[in-house]
């Protein structure tokens, strides 16, 4: 028999109601369910990072999370972050300053930036590299990444002053 | 790749939970932060029939520290909370890093301490400092609660003192008094998303320079984290010079039965056991 559950929650601000098998990972509920395919498949085993979204603010990887479990939850993902079509300074920022090349980690590294962003306003570059430990990127080498969260950081700083 | 399939239940008091886990004794699993559930059976290492989640259940996520009693750190209390706590670094910065150098930011936002010794590693970062420091597992059965001491917890891979229809609800570590100093540290080739290829914790007490209590705990060196009170005593009623602690992590090369793997040979494990049962103890020295 086919465990189901009925959850309620947040996505990106919207109220969501949902029918969920019980071994359904937040992950694939996004992706297939929703359609929210801006979080990404990686490894399946909390390892890469790519699935990263936030749950109550704070970074956590979907694919180790059950959609069961996040009701009664706020969940934002990559596609909750601009607002009206205008992308968010980090976002901008990466863009900006090649912070990519294949993009497949992106996503869920301007997640953990994000949650970073939100708590330190005023990071070290140690406590940025600390923020994207659990975010594997195999093209770039870290350094754009670094820089368009430095970046992001100076700017909304500026914009706040 | 989809999970095996289970049914997902909460409950909404430990009793609750603990009959629960009694009913379904052997098929059922209980769930905290799932970072170390969800991979292995995703792996089918285990494939419960039932998961049981804690998250419902009030008070269980507490971080609190008293005087006499210690620092008790509640069964859903997050490494996060762990690692950023201004109480846990005052007072016990050793647990604090602990915390920190487990996994990712990510998994430290959904795993707790608790889970991480329930898993029963012989590498989880959490149990030398707990071993070293002489921690007390709060447990909560369908009959009432009793108080398993830690180093009495570990019973092998993945296999604790836990008995059908138990649920951890605290750890408690006792308070470092003035003259007491504790460390962990952690080796592993990368600074995140690594397991230990070994770790180490001590903790020591000095009384007018002399060395009146000593514990050394080593991780990812035996079927379960280790005390190796044979290094111990060659600190207690010593100074501590270095020819005092070289002895020491002698013995505590001596104390573990390490195997070879991925990560390392057995006799490279032993010989990093001494490098670091030294450090840990200089680690100690440095903060009195």
């Amino acid at each position: 028999m086919m465990h189901k559950s009925v959850i309620s929650l947040t996505i990106n601000g919207d109220s969501v109601d949902a029918i969920v098998k019980d071994n359904l990972t937040l992950l694939d509920f996004l992706r297939d369910q929703l359609g929210l395919t801006g979080t990404k498949k990686g490894c399946e085993q909390g390892e890469c990072g790519a699935c990263t979204v936030l749950l109550d603010g704070l970074p956590v990887n979907s694919c180790c999370t059950l959609a069961v479990e996040c009701s009664g939850r706020e969940v934002v993902t990559i596609e909750g972050l601009a607002r009206e079509g205008e992308l968010t300074p980090l976002q901008r920022q990466f863009i900006d300053k090649w912070a990519l090349q294949c993009g497949y980690c992106t996503p869920g590294m301007i997640m953990s930036a994000t949650a970073l962003l939100n708590h330190n306003p005023h990071p070290t570059e140690l406590e940025i590299r600390e923020a994207i430990e659990g975010n594997l990127c195999r093209c770039t080498g870290y350094a754009k990444i670094v820089e368009a969260i430095q970046a992001a950081a100076a700017e909304m700083n500026w914009e706040e002053a | 790749m989809v999970l095996p399939q289970f049914e997902y239940m909460t409950a909404s008091t430990l009793e609750e939970a603990c009959r629960l886990l009694l009913e379904h004794d052997g098929k059922a699993k209980v769930m905290a932060g799932a970072t170390d559930l969800i991979p292995p059976m995703r792996d089918k290492v285990f494939t419960p029939e039932y998961i049981i989640d804690l998250k419902q259940i009030p008070g269980l996520d507490e971080l609190t520290y008293d005087e006499e009693e210690g620092l008790k750190i509640g069964a859903l209390t997050t490494l996060r909370t762990l690692e950023k706590s201004e109480l846990v670094q005052a007072k016990n910065p050793a647990v604090s890093y602990a915390a920190k150098v487990i996994a990712s930011t990510q998994i430290r936002a959904k795993g707790t301490l608790v889970g991480n010794i329930c898993n029963s590693s012989p590498s989880n970062d959490s149990a030398p400092n707990l071993l070293a420091q002489g921690a007390k597992v709060n447990v909560q059965g369908v009959d009432g609660t009793r108080v398993i001491p830690i180093e009495e917890f570990f019973l092998g891979v993945r296999k604790t003192a836990l008995k059908p229809g138990e649920i951890v609800t605290s750890v408690v570590i006792p308070p470092l008094k003035d003259n007491e100093k504790a460390a962990y540290l952690k080796f592993a080739v990368r600074k995140a998303m690594d397991l230990a290829i070994i770790g180490v914790a001590a903790k020591i007490k000095l009384e007018n320079g002399i060395c009146t209590d000593a514990k050394i705990a080593l991780g990812a060196v035996a079927i379960t984290p280790i005390l190796a009170p044979k290094a111990a005593e060659v600190l207690i009623g010593k100074e501590l010079t270095d020819e005092v602690i070289e002895e020491a992590a002698q013995a505590a090369m001596d104390s573990c039965s390490p195997i070879s793997d991925i990560r390392a040979s057995k006799e490279y494990r032993k010989a990093m056991i001494g490098v670091y049962t030294k450090r840990a103890i200089k680690q100690c020295l440095e903060q009195f």
